[in-house]
């Protein structure tokens, strides 16, 4: 049993819990993960490490409520208990001074990605950070990404807020020299960002969020193409080289359970949701 | 009961099981167990050898005629304890040990007849006593030393059991969130129900061994971290817990799962239970399954019992080569898997969702003996077939879980990923032993549980060969 210890909302229907381990709040890296189970009849989620605190014993993990376990874990409290939690999984992220890092983050990433930018910082880099959303309600850590960052940058798909999407981007990439590039987030930005950093031989970080069960290399539903190797996401990495990952792969692979996970949501809601207790 | 002395029937008196067409349509057990009467019966045919061979059969060594002898003088009870002298899970191994392979090979009985059988005697017994409820048995006084077990499957729970017997402390180490391994991974419900596995494991804790699930060794605390924090030695059964791929084009389609895949969605997670049980799968209605092993055989009938309309088993030797117990290709025929031989799979096609719609296979035939012993399938040129599937299954093998090896520094391994160790499971560490399948590669439930007898007893002398430890010795 693990108490749910702190609980922030940082946009609508995301969220950010820290949970009581403290064995996982010593050994937690950036770039590693949690494997989440709500409860006995729960599913095995992979959530990445947002922070950890070795002298509060916590680790924390934010998520988007998008299929049914994540929406039954948004309703849950400070004080209430996570029936298992097993990290840290995954190798943890490359933390070096490479020189000029450019780090691009979307959606519910950003929480890891500050973790990530703080471990860089502190390592010696230049930080560019860009921060992007669909629209800018669904933005958050702003201040505090900006505060660490060297270069600041916000991007909305909608242009709410910041520049609207990635092209301004591509222009910065011909005018800076960057040593090495960070993406997390959705599967089409971390496409999409490796194609464009490519051409300019920056070496580019992408971090994997394939479908995994047991997050420890047994099953191998996780598997991705990686410079035409089967790799494991869940002990390969999750993090690899952006320029090699058969990311059109990777999203087929993403949504082989599509129908079966609305049919979960759909049930649980028509259930009562919250008020069903989760059961 | 008095022992008359009639001829004793030459066969044996057949194991009740549910009817194919009945149990094909569910997950309950589909051997249902002697009735007592049957197990009286049977248990008469034993002919209590004076140099009995089926003790030398049996890795763990129970004393196999002096259980029959009680089970069949109806003292129930002692006969439960005579098993559990050696064996700690008497009911999982009753229901999964291949023991045609084993104590029932040289059982006298089967020169004229059938071999008595053993392991149905061996599953009466402990199903009666759980039912009855289960006795603790006596235990050493407490020596005051730790022992970190990692991998509560067969050879680990072996290990915890015989330690806290013998009163040391044993905290088992589960990286998965329910203990078990591959009794509860891996060995579909129909064939050993998870109640079982937690009433044995319910038992090793009784015993005295602490579990602890949902935790890593090696990415939480390494196993030097572990020595260090007060363990006085370490046992590693990790397990082959690693699925095999063949490195065929389109093996990463929508629809293609490797049978630990499957069958941790099935097992653990319980997804024919979907959406009462969170874990989805998705099986559809031509499931082939590549292999020819128990693994192929558990995954064949779990997609039969899942809704599949044909399951075919691909094999690329023939029948007499297949892997599997011979009573589980039975079954498997019996409820309607068909199977092709003489076939391998060269590619998988997709649809233009990235979903498999067919397999592209080639005849094979046997050539001579390769280094197994079995003969070596060569392909057919030309002789390229293609079948229409939508859900596949890959079962051809599981290779060792590397994550303790990578975090353990000084650790001897094998070219093959497996950990080196001698008879007594001692590996290259002072202290650290190891056993079962991450030693000696994929094998049964019953060597992991040998092997973690023979560790026990290897850590038991170890311990007391240290005597105080290392903080005596320090004082001293």
């Amino acid at each position: 049993m693990y108490e749910i210890a702190a609980r922030k909302e940082l946009a609508p229907k995301i969220k950010m819990f820290e949970v009581c381990a403290p064995e996982m709040a010593e050994k937690a890296r950036p770039g590693q993960f949690l494997i989440v189970i709500i409860n006995e009849t729960g599913e095995r989620v992979p959530l990445t490490i947002a922070g950890y605190d070795a002298k509060k014993g916590t680790v924390s993990f934010a998520f988007n409520e998008v299929g049914k376990t994540t929406k039954q874990l948004g309703c849950m409290k400070v004080g209430d208990c996570i029936w298992n939690v097993t990290g840290p999984l995954g190798i943890p992220s490359e933390i070096k001074n490479f020189g000029n890092v450019l780090c691009v983050v979307g959606g519910v990433m950003i929480a890891p990605m500050l973790l990530q930018v703080k471990a860089l910082r502190e390592a010696g880099n230049t930080v560019t950070a860009v921060v992007g959303a669909r629209i800018k309600d669904l933005l958050f850590f702003e201040d505090e990404m900006k505060a660490l960052s060297n270069k600041f940058y916000v991007a909305t798909d909608d242009g709410s807020k910041g520049y609207k999407g990635l092209d301004f981007l591509w222009g910065i990439l011909t005018k800076e020299k960057f040593d090495r590039c960070v993406v997390m987030g959705p599967v089409v930005m971390m496409k999409e960002v490796s194609e464009k950093t490519k051409p300019h031989q920056i070496p580019t970080i992408v971090s994997l969020t394939p479908i995994m069960i047991d997050g420890m290399g047994m099953c191998g539903v996780c598997r991705v193409s990686v410079g035409g190797k089967m790799k494991f996401g869940c002990v390969d990495g999750p993090e690899f080289d952006g320029h090699k990952v058969d990311f059109d792969e990777l999203v087929n692979r993403q949504r082989m359970f599509l129908p079966e996970e609305r049919l979960s949501s759909l049930v649980w809601e028509t259930l009562g949701g919250c008020k069903f207790g989760g059961k | 009961m008095a022992e008359s002395k009639p001829k004793p029937k030459k066969e044996a008196v057949p194991m009740p099981k549910q009817e194919p067409k009945v149990r094909r349509g569910n997950f309950d057990e589909v051997a249902l167990g002697y009735t007592e009467q049957q197990a009286l019966e049977e248990a008469s045919r034993c002919l209590q050898c004076p140099k009995p061979q089926c003790v030398t059969g049996c890795p763990v060594e129970v004393c196999i005629p002096d259980f029959i002898k009680l089970l069949r003088e109806g003292k129930y009870e002692e006969a439960a304890m005579k098993v559990k002298e050696k064996n700690a899970l008497p009911a999982i191994c009753g229901r999964v040990c291949p023991q045609e392979e084993q104590c029932q090979k040289p059982c006298i009985m089967g020169k004229v007849g059938e071999p008595v059988s053993i392991g149905r005697l061996e599953r009466w017994v402990a199903d009666w006593e759980r039912c009855k409820g289960v006795k603790t048995p006596e235990k050493a006084p407490p020596t005051g030393k730790q022992v970190a077990v990692i991998g509560a499957g067969p050879a680990g729970l072996t290990v915890a059991a015989d330690l806290a017997k013998l009163g040391h402390k044993a905290v088992i180490f589960e990286a998965l969130h329910l203990p078990g391994g591959v009794l509860v991974y891996g060995i579909p419900e129909f064939r050993l129900p998870k109640s079982i596995v937690q009433a044995e494991v319910d038992y090793v804790k009784k015993l005295g061994a602490d579990l602890c699930a949902g935790y890593l060794v090696g990415r939480i605390y390494t196993i030097p971290e572990l020595l260090k924090r007060g363990f006085d030695a370490v046992f590693i059964g990790t397990g082959a817990g690693l699925p095999a791929f063949m490195g065929l084009p389109g093996e990463n389609l929508g629809g293609i799962y490797s049978a630990n895949e499957f069958l941790i969605r099935v097992n653990l997670m319980k997804s024919f239970a979907f959406p009462v049980y969170d874990t989805p799968i998705r099986v559809g209605k031509h499931v082939v399954v590549i292999g020819g092993g128990n693994v192929a055989m558990d995954s064949a009938r779990s997609a039969l019992r899942l809704g599949a309309e044909e399951v075919c088993i691909v094999y690329r030797r023939s029948r007499e080569e297949m892997p599997a117990r011979h009573e589980e290709i039975e079954n498997a025929e019996e409820e309607g898997i068909l199977c092709k031989f003489l076939a391998n799979p060269t590619k998988f096609i997709g649809d233009e969702k990235g979903w498999v719609k067919a397999m592209e296979c080639v005849c094979m035939e046997l050539g001579p003996p390769d280094e197994s012993g079995r003969r070596r399938p060569v392909p057919v040129k030309g002789s390229e077939f293609v079948m229409d599937t939508d859900t596949v299954i890959v079962a051809v093998g599981r290779t060792p879980n590397p994550i303790i090896q990578s975090t353990t520094e000084g650790l001897a391994v094998t070219k093959w990923g497996t950990i080196v160790a001698d008879e007594d499971g001692k590996t290259s560490i002072e202290g650290v032993y190891a056993g079962g399948d991450i030693v000696t590669g994929e094998a049964t439930v019953i060597s992991a549980m040998g092997a973690g007898k023979k560790a026990a007893k290897a850590i038991h002398e170890y311990l007391t060969r240290r005597g105080n430890g290392p903080k005596s010795a320090m004082t001293s």
